[in-house]
Parts: C-alpha cells; sequence; structure tokens
C-alpha cells in the first residue's frame, strides 16, 4: 500500500479494540525526540538544513537491516500530501497539529499499519511514535526503541552525558519520552469522581488531555494521560509508572461502572438504547453530539446492553466522522451544515449494515 | 501564600504585568486565575506552555522578571540564537546551547523535572562517556544484589569490572 493510500483508508491498527484492557484503554503511544548533532532546532531552521534533514532520515529508514527489524517505513514531505489528507493525519493522531504549519520544511514517515510514524522537523528534528491499541505500553515503547537503534546506525543524535536527549524545548530534555494512553471513561464522569482523579493524577506527575492534545476539551469521555518529566528516570520506570496509574484508572473505571449499572440499571440502559436509537436514525449529527453519543453506545457495549456491535467499529466511527475524513469521503468540501447531515447518514449506514442492525 | 482574590486557596499562579512601566502582581489560585482568563481581566486569551516556559527560562537566565528585549545580547556560537530569544520563545535554539547558556541551564531542568541527571538510554554513536557511566551504574546495582545474597565470589568479579570501566573514564 502506498503512503497516500494508508492516509485516506479510515483504518489505523491502534483503532480495531483489540488490545489487553481495551475496555477501557483505547489506545497507548510511546513518542521520543530526538535531534541531529549539528543543526539548529527546527525552528531556527532554515529551507535546506531541513531539506538536509529529510533527506538524512530518508537514507536512515531505507538502510539494510532496518525493514527486517521494524517494518517498511515511507517518508513522504508535507506539501506532496493535500491539505485535507495532512488534516486526516491529524485526525488519526499520526501527526500533530503543529507539523501543519510551514509544509515546505516538514514531513512524515509512516508504517502502512500506522503503528509507526516518525515527524519530522516538528518541535524536534525527529519524533519517533508508536501507536498500539489497549494498553501495550511496554510494546510500544519496545518499538520506538528499536527504531530509534535502527535510525542511530546513520544518524548521530544530539546527547549530552548529564543532560541526555537534548531537544528543543527543555521539557523533553533526557529520555526525550513520553509515554500516553487514551482512555474512555464515561462511568468516572457520570458518577463525577472524574475530577477527584485528575487532580490526583496531577500530584503524580502526570497530564492529563482531550481527544487531541493540549488544549483541547475531553470530547466523548475520551482522556489522554501521559508522563510530564522526561529527565531522572530511565524509560523503563517513566513507562512501568504510567502503566501503574492506567490499571488503577482501570480499575475505578470498571468499579464505578458495576456500581453504576447496578443502582440505575433502567437509567443507563435507557441512556444506551436512547443513544443506539439517534445514531441509528437521525438525520443531522453535530460533531460533538456524534462523540457523546457514541461514548454511550460503547459503554453499552462494553456491559453487554448491547451485544454485536464491534467495538473497533465505534472508535473507527469517531475518527471517520471528523471534519477533514468526512470531506475525503465525499470528495468535496462540505460547510458545516452539509457536513452534520453526512455525518448522520455515515453512522446510520455503518450502524444499520450490521447483521443484527 | 493565599489567592489574592478568594483569600481561601493557596496561590498557585503568579501573574506580573507591567503597564507604562508601572508593575501590578497577582498571586491566584487556579480557580481564580481560570475565572479571570475566562473573563479576559487582563490575561493573555490563552496561557500556552511556551509562554509560561518562556517565563520560567527568563527568571532563570536573569533572576527576575525583566522583559526578554532588556536583556544582555549573549548568543551562542553555534546557532545564534540569543538569550532573550530563547527565553522569550521558550525553545532553545540547538544542542551547543545547552553548553553555551551553561550554569543556567542545569537549575532550570531541575525546576522542571525534579533533577537534573539523565540515566536512560545512551546512544551508541554519540553516547561517549555516558555509555561506560550507565554500565558502571548498572553493575553497582548488581553487586548491591550479589552481596545481599552473599554471592562474594561474583560480587568480586562485579567490582573488578566497575574499576576497570572507572579506569576509562578518567
Amino acid at each position: 500500500m502506498s503512503l497516500k493510500e494508508t492516509v485516506n483508508s479510515p483504518y489505523s491498527k491502534w483503532l480495531d479494540a483489540s488490545g489487553p484492557e481495551s475496555d477501557v484503554i483505547i489506545s497507548s503511544r510511546v513518542r521520543l525526540a530526538r535531534n541531529l548533532v549539528g543543526n539548529p532546532f527546527p525552528h531556527l531552521l532554515g529551507p535546506e538544513n531541513a531539506d538536509k534533514i529529510l533527506y538524512a532520515l530518508q537514507t536512515a529508514i531505507h538502510q539494510k537491516g532496518m525493514q527486517e527489524t521494524v517494518g517498511k517505513l515511507e517518508i513522504c514531505r508535507m506539501t506532496e500530501l493535500s491539505p485535507t489528507e495532512r488534516q486526516i493525519l491529524v485526525e488519526k493522531h499520526l501527526i500533530s497539529p503543529d507539523l501543519l504549519e510551514q509544509p515546505e520544511k516538514r514531513g512524515v514517515v509512516l508504517r502502512d499499519d500506522e503503528v509507526i510514524s516518525i515527524m519530522v522537523n516538528e518541535e524536534d528534528h525527529l519524533r519517533i511514535q508508536c501507536l498500539l491499541p489497549g494498553l501495550q505500553l511496554k510494546e510500544c515503547w519496545d518499538l520506538a526503541n528499536a527504531v530509534d537503534d535502527g535510525l542511530e546506525q546513520t544518524l548521530d543524535f544530539a546527547f549530552a552525558e548529564e543532560q541526555g536527549y537534548l531537544t528543543s524545548c527543555p521539557t523533553n530534555v533526557g529520555t526525550g519520552l513520553r509515554a500516553s494512553v487514551m482512555l474512555h471513561l464515561p462511568a468516572l464522569v457520570l458518577t463525577q469522581q472524574i475530577n477527584a482523579v485528575l487532580i490526583a493524577l496531577s500530584k503524580l506527575g502526570l497530564t492529563v488531555r482531550g481527544l487531541y492534545g493540549e488544549g483541547t476539551q475531553a470530547t466523548g469521555n475520551l482522556f489522554q494521560v501521559s508522563n510530564q518529566v522526561t529527565l531522572g528516570l530511565t524509560e523503563e520506570e517513566i513507562i512501568d509508572n504510567l502503566i501503574m496509574v492506567a490499571m488503577q484508572l482501570v480499575t475505578q473505571e470498571r468499579t464505578a461502572r458495576r456500581a453504576l449499572y447496578k443502582d440505575q440499571q433502567h437509567q443507563i440502559e435507557d441512556r444506551v438504547w436512547r443513544a443506539y436509537g439517534l445514531l441509528k436514525y437521525a438525520r443531522t449529527m453535530a460533531s460533538s453530539d456524534a462523540m457523546a453519543l457514541l461514548s454511550d453506545l460503547r459503554l453499552g457495549v462494553d456491559l453487554g446492553i448491547i451485544p454485536d456491535i464491534p467495538a473497533g467499529l465505534i472508535m473507527e466511527l469517531i475518527i471517520m466522522t471528523r471534519p477533514a475524513f468526512l470531506n475525503k469521503l465525499k470528495g468535496t468540501e462540505l460547510n458545516p451544515y452539509q457536513r452534520d447531515i453526512y455525518r448522520a447518514t455515515l453512522i446510520r449506514e455503518r450502524l444499520n449494515s450490521l447483521p443484527n442492525g | 501564600m493565599l489567592c489574592d482574590r478568594c483569600q481561601k486557596r493557596p496561590a498557585q499562579v503568579h501573574f506580573t504585568q507591567i503597564i507604562n512601566n508601572t508593575k501590578k502582581q497577582m498571586h491566584l489560585c487556579p480557580t481564580c486565575a481560570g475565572e479571570l482568563q475566562a473573563e479576559s481581566f487582563g490575561f493573555a486569551p490563552q496561557l500556552n506552555l511556551h509562554d509560561f516556559l518562556a517565563g520560567l527560562i527568563n527568571h532563570h537566565f536573569t533572576g527576575a522578571n525583566i522583559k526578554p528585549n532588556a536583556l544582555p545580547q549573549i548568543r551562542c556560537d553555534k546557532c545564534g540564537a540569543s538569550e532573550a530569544q530563547v527565553a522569550k520563545s521558550g525553545l532553545f535554539g540547538c544542542s551547543e546551547c545547552y553548553i553555551q547558556f551553561g550554569d543556567r541551564v542545569q537549575p532550570l531542568l531541575k525546576k522542571i523535572h525534579g533533577s537534573s541527571a539523565h540515566t536512560g538510554k545512551v546512544p551508541r554513536r554519540t553516547g561517549g562517556k555516558a555509555l561506560i557511566s550507565k554500565e558502571i551504574r548498572i553493575l553497582k546495582g548488581q553487586l548491591q544484589n550479589a552481596v545481599k545474597q552473599e554471592e562474594f565470589e561474583k560480587a568480586a568479579k562485579i567490582r573488578d569490572r566497575i574499576k576497570e570501566l572507572e579506569q576509562q573514564i578518567q
């Protein structure tokens, strides 16, 4: 599959709801920040040097042994992708919105299943990312580590004995490692325990964000939790800490779900079936409504209230019904009103085509 | 310190404003800061991470909340980034900046991470002495274990290896 086809397919490996603890943990991600010795960091990088880094990476991903250990990687410049395609990469969480600015300096590397992605010349020269479904932080780290080792065969990374890997922003110095999990926490939100949980997390040196990163709101009861400290701990310690916290959250959320279902069975069932009904029959659907209803539906699936809906389909619908994706699927630029209609149509078609729909 | 506005919760957000040469300081709790921000009462529309960091760096580079452009222009030899630029953007210009701005970097890192010494992965190509230092750290851990388990022969071997490595980096 070419990189362009990959971009345009609504499927991403991390969406398939197959991973461990996938009733609560949607996905795990590990990101490594790396810079090449002897070049200014990207924000001071001229076009010529930016090219140099793109070329260096192109050579590095195609060198011997790379494909055997981490799979086939493809690189492309942001300018080779249409603005819609770039936006889709953001909606699929493969690149950050920051990579969209100054596209002539920037590039992206992808493996065809989208588990591995590398942002080139974002805040740092390289941001190596691994994204897997469910709680698989260790697996993400092993893979990111292998990519890092592979690239290091030809690239000289900026490193100092005392400070570790040197990064553009001092918040990433040291390991350059940011690990995160995306969690679906509807019961903690419904029982209003979420704020206490969020405060506790911030005291543990963890950051909580909404679905689309920094400064975004938690729509659809989806939360991203990540480590804040990157210096002074080993990579394994950072990963283990986050796994421990993630498992705590899983336990809390499951307890809250059971308690909620036991005490308010009819209300919860009603909520889930109403969501299902709206999603199956509504004629217009705003993005935020879709997220909230799909979250309720997912809760219903996880509680066994509605069987026969694959959990992966729900996440896929969340991604598919984001603005850029709708434009891509329809093949034209839709205005918000048209988008709401098309979004409702798409969801309806997918849900009504299920065997027992 | 209590929040200037509600006088109940501890102040965690410290806000300094200089208008027409008059300095105004506010110490607020996160709740009040959020509310004030919502009313955009004297606040920038968003408190973003880079601005926040820039404030920290600025503080570390100058010891006070002076406007970045009032700083003396020390520059990184390598990339030409000035201290003022770094303080303003919250981003270093190149990896050399970490050396050039030397003493001021370590306390800043300590403030952000609670530590200023890297203990994680070391790259093979550019790791240099750090590769050996890391091996010594691992061996020291093993040495302690061996002593605890009373495996003295093993411990002696590990100790000799540590000595060997320590000589290499001297």
